[in-house]
């Protein structure tokens, strides 16, 4: 029996019109990015213009800035702390907190953001730190740490461990072990966890906005003050850029993903 | 020793530096929502004094107990704005989950039934907007549904509308985005269970003459409850304390219990009445986060 052939009408029907939805909308944005015309709405022919008007734009460019170094530092840590969590959890059998451990762990990835972001300022507050680039990043590595150790521990859990068996019987220490088989093997999943980590730092407007100072704002929280203001075209072109950096992001990921890891497990980002 | 055991303890030794993180940025930081939430709005005026000045001593930090009231949470049943947003904010969580899983399920059942190669390009297909900004895609969105946005110049055109209607800031235009927004996270889960149904559960129920409908609702369904339970709370906790979709999407009418708690944290400026509302909004969320821990942890942890 074909495959195909158990695709009823219904399944096609509502996988186009459900990915049509996902979709559309994203697609409409990026092609009014390109509008020449000052009014939104109306089409006035394909032009850069708006893109120009960003690069232009002092302030948004600073909060660009802002966003990357938040992201990619952030991201590292997360890589870091989030792999050692994972690692604990599928390698470190039981022990004492492990319940506490993998709730801390679990918890944020479903916390409303309002909660986190205001927990996190009170702490900040308390501990009377200057708050900007650094009490932004901590929020964020706290956060996408979370996220890194789910991706990283499904990896570890489908993995074979004869193969860290293997290693050990034939005379390497765990440490070597580790090194030598599990790492490689978990590779494109902290990969995947790093980039999952920087686009979530990168598009985090709630935390963010509760854990920054004043003077030091991200690229979300100036979108969003210009979005309340209404649609504007320069805003199009910004979006536009950071789903286009997005993209290049994801296809990067999986080609990670599948240059390094063709032994047959699925390697979805995520 | 096996050589399996000879791991555990290093292991175990990776757990301290994430530990001591969360312990201090994700646990701690609760605490001090909890002082806050106690104590008098008068003095909590930011600039805000340290709560726990540690250098003081016990005295100090038994006259600071000794200050602690209730106020805030008297003020938060008293006053009906608070409570209507609450019940506004389940409702809200209450509707949109359905409608979520009314649409999620039938899109990831259909994966699920793709030929092998094409599963793993809509997963792909799925995935990318769960990695693009929530506040791009609600944005996309208000440039649709504006007053001569592009949906109202579909209608004119089509003749279905003598005038242009209103879309944003009403319960509908929010409904949308949060349906929009959530629905990777519905169709993911579900997904990832009804790809590992053996196809040879339903054809045994065929032989044994159940009709493909009556299969569906005896033999699948019931075999996709534990994605259909991490699809719901994917969705339904977060949803909750929502804060950007209602904030540009809805009507400034009623608010949900995140705009409520991010007025009266940066407009207001009243950060005990704030985090008084973030003790009752994480009160409100301990059950499905607990339910969603051990579903989590099951999943995860299942294949040691």
């Amino acid at each position: 029996m074909a495959a195909s052939s158990r695709l009823s009408r219904f399944n096609i029907a509502s996988l186009a019109l459900g990915l049509a939805f996902l979709y559309l909308p994203i697609v409409i944005l990026v092609v009014y990015s390109f509008n020449a015309s000052r009014l939104v709405t109306v089409w006035g022919g394909w032009s850069l213009h708006w893109y120009g008007e960003f690069f232009r734009d002092e302030a948004m460019l600073e909060a660009a800035s802002m966003s990357f170094r938040v992201a990619a530092t952030s991201a590292t840590l997360a890589t870091l702390l989030g792999t050692l969590a994972a690692i604990a959890l599928s390698r470190g059998e039981r022990f004492k907190g492990r319940t506490l451990f993998s709730g801390m762990l679990y918890a944020p990835l479903v916390m409303p953001e309002v909660i986190t972001g205001l927990s996190l300022l009170l702490l900040f507050v308390a501990l009377d730190a200057a708050r900007g680039f650094w009490t932004v990043t901590i929020a964020h590595t706290s956060l996408t740490l979370c996220f890194v150790a789910v991706v990283v521990q499904s990896r570890l859990g489908s993995l074979d461990r004869s193969l860290e068996e293997a290693a050990m019987d034939l005379g390497c220490d765990p440490a070597r072990a580790f090194v030598a088989v599990t790492l490689p093997l978990i590779a494109p999943a902290i990969a995947a966890g790093w980039m999952l980590a920087f686009t979530l730092s990168l598009d985090d407007l709630v935390i963010a906005s509760f854990t920054t100072g004043p003077g030091s704002a991200t690229l979300p929280i100036r979108i969003y003050s210009e979005v309340r203001l209404g649609v504007q075209p320069e805003i199009n072109a910004i979006c536009t850029l950071v789903i286009g950096l997005i993209a290049v992001v994801i296809v990067v990921a999986s080609l990670v993903s599948k240059l390094t890891a063709s032994r047959g497990e699925s390697a979805a980002p995520l | 020793m096996s050589a399996r055991a000879i791991f555990t303890r290093p292991a175990r030794l990776a757990a301290i530096a994430p530990y001591v993180w969360m312990a201090l940025f994700f646990l701690v930081p609760f605490g001090f929502v909890l002082k806050i939430a106690l104590s008098q709005t008068a003095i909590a005026q930011p600039p805000y004094l340290p709560v726990f000045d540690l250098t003081a001593g016990a005295g100090a930090i038994k006259a600071a107990f000794a200050a602690l009231s209730l106020d805030n949470f008297r003020l938060l049943v008293s006053d009906d704005l608070y409570i209507f947003s609450y019940l506004r904010s389940l409702v809200v969580a209450l509707v949109s989950t359905s409608i979520l899983l009314l649409i999620g399920y039938p899109i990831a059942y259909g994966m699920a039934r793709l030929p092998q190669r094409w599963q793993a390009i809509a997963m792909m297909l799925v995935i990318i907007p769960f990695w693009t900004s929530f506040l791009i895609r609600i944005y996309a969105w208000i440039n649709i549904l504006q007053h001569d946005g592009l949906l109202n110049r579909i209608l004119l055109a089509l003749h279905l509308v003598a005038s242009p209607l209103v879309w944003l800031s009403t319960d509908s235009a929010m409904y949308l985005g949060i349906v929009y927004s959530y629905l990777p996270f519905m169709i993911l889960p579900l997904y990832a269970v009804l790809a590992k149904m053996d196809p040879a559960l339903l054809e045994a129920a065929g032989d044994l003459g159940a009709e493909p409908r009556s299969a569906f609702w005896l033999v699948t369904f019931p075999l996709s409850l534990p994605g259909v339970a991490a699809g719901v709370l994917l969705c339904f906790i977060p949803i909750v304390g929502e804060f950007v979709i209602p904030d540009l999407l809805a009507g400034s009418d009623s608010l949900m219990i995140g705009q409520t708690l991010w007025l009266e944290f940066f407009t207001n400026k009243d950060w005990p009445v704030a985090s008084a509302a973030a003790v009752v909004l994480l009160a409100l969320l301990v059950a499905p986060l607990v339910f969603y821990d051990r579903l989590q942890r099951r999943q995860l942890e299942s294949n040691h």
